[in-house]
């Protein structure tokens, strides 16, 4: 009898910690895929950027400075290593771009072309993607790290080396989740 | 929170299904009695129609819904390249597959999201929102409508609205009783005359009559209670997304600025961000007022 509720309570055991293993697998490749959606939109506005570049250069008298800003910035994006290297080389380069799109402005024959205006949608569109799939990262990353650090999940995890995941710093000019309330 | 949210949306499903059939089932038997002098032939008729009618919006709702309101989908972002992108954002950091994405030409600025489960799901916004909306509001706008997605607020609002439209079909077909009834009737009393049971003929026809006109203020009572609340859950759901309140704040204020939508379904009309009606009943408003909306949404 006690050789039954003995080895009742190990299948049991054994259950839940194939459960709370596979959750935790299931939650660390959430944070992964969302890393994966910010480099798909990196890669996008990688590739946007030459034919900017080659659009705007059409037009003779435009700010060289500006140009090579967003050409050097471009290939910090390519260079880095990391999640945080590789977001703050793409911040400088969201800077690059914001100023870049301020300097076209006064070109009016630029900010006609039917090109120019399709390029300047297209980059809108990826820095939007990029932010809210970096909100995203953050998001599925709180959920894993707590995942990691609550009972009973924590003890499979140190036993099997979850690391737990970085968060991506959000440049100060993004909002803080406001709390929702009802 | 928005998990418990959504299982209490789809209890309430259920409830609303058997509360809307039985309002169903008593119209019918109203206009049984006036049409063809028959309780039983209008229930059973009647439920026929509700069921019809709810098949095919649960099947097929997102088409029939889109149909009522004149939209028209939109396949590639070429098309409308802010609206297709902003959907896609709003879709990405719900979590959520992509809907369809339809445009309803209309020059007062409004949006809607129908269809029976997140994968079945479609977003319409009119040419007024696109041309009065930044790309900022625009994205408050859609972040609420994609938060009714996630709720699956959706599925709720396509089912009452199929059963209003039934009731609304019937009542429209009762309203005529004195058209086709009286025919009927007028034999039958022939029949009857020398027999009493006129007292109850008479409770029968005020009774059904009372209904006719009530059904369609109760249906819309119903339709209101659902929608109401919702509101301001999908505002907070948008803010949520776009962590940003002020831009679905201002979007608000134009809404509320609007003039009234052309040529609108009156029983689609609580699927709206905004009432395309724009009228002031506050009895029966399928919305919140927008003052109300933007005053939480300033708290946050």
């Amino acid at each position: 009898m006690t050789l039954i509720v003995i080895i009742g309570v190990i299948v049991l055991i054994a259950i839940i910690w194939v459960g709370i293993y596979n959750s935790l697998v299931k939650y660390r490749m959430q944070t992964q895929e969302s890393w994966s959606q910010i480099d798909v939109q990196l890669k996008r506005r990688n590739d946007l950027i030459p034919n900017l570049v080659n659009t705007v250069k059409g037009y003779a008298d435009f700010e060289k400075t500006t140009l090579q800003a967003v050409t050097d910035a471009r290939a910090n994006v390519n260079n880095a290593q990391g999640p945080a290297a590789t977001m703050a080389a793409s911040d400088q380069l969201t800077g690059a771009l914001t100023h870049l799109f301020a300097v076209a402005e006064a070109y009016p024959d630029l900010k006609a072309s039917a090109n120019f205006t399709k390029l300047q949608e297209e980059l809108t569109n990826t820095e939007n993607k990029i932010a809210y799939s970096r909100q995203l990262f953050n998001t599925t990353t709180a959920n894993y790290n707590a995942k990691l650090q609550s009972f009973p999940s924590n003890i499979v995890a140190g036993i099997h080396h979850f690391e737990p995941s970085e968060f991506i710093a959000v440049p100060e000019n993004e909002k803080e989740v406001p709390t929702v309330k009802f | 929170m928005l998990y418990e949210q959504i299982q209490s949306n789809k209890r309430r499903t259920i409830v609303l299904l058997v509360g809307f059939l039985i309002l169903v089932g008593v119209v019918g038997a109203a206009v049984g009695y006036l049409l063809l002098d028959s309780l039983e032939t209008g229930v059973i008729g009647a439920l026929l129609i509700g069921a019809v009618y709810t098949v095919i919006m649960i099947s097929n709702s997102t088409n029939v819904v889109m149909a009522m309101n004149h939209g028209q989908e939109i396949t590639q972002a070429d098309q409308a390249p802010e609206l297709w992108h902003t959907v896609e954002d709003m879709a990405m950091v719900a979590q959520l597959p992509m809907p369809r994405v339809f445009i309803i030409q209309d020059d007062s600025p409004n949006a809607f999201a129908t269809g029976n489960s997140p994968k079945n799901a479609a977003v319409a916004a009119t040419t007024g929102l696109l041309s009065v909306m930044d790309r900022n509001e625009l994205e408050g706008v859609i972040g609420h409508e994609m938060s009714h997605v996630r709720n699956y607020d959706i599925r709720i609002s396509t089912i009452a609205l199929a059963l209003a439209a039934a009731i609304t079909l019937l009542t429209n077909l009762g309203s005529h009783w004195w058209i086709f009834g009286s025919g009927g009737r007028s034999r039958d009393n022939r029949d009857n005359n020398n027999g009493g049971g006129n007292g109850l003929q008479v409770l029968l026809l005020v009774f059904s009559i009372l209904v006719m006109v009530l059904a369609p203020l109760v249906a819309g009572m119903i339709q209101m209670a659902i929608s109401r609340n919702r509101e301001y859950l999908a505002d907070a759901g948008s803010v949520e997304l776009t962590r940003n309140p002020q831009e679905l704040i201002s979007a608000l204020r134009k809404l509320g600025a609007a003039k009234p939508m052309q040529d609108v379904d009156s029983s689609s009309a609580a699927l709206y961000i905004s009432n395309p009606l724009k009228n002031k009943k506050h009895l029966f408003d399928t919305h919140p007022p927008i003052e109300e909306r933007i005053a939480r949404l300033e708290k946050m």
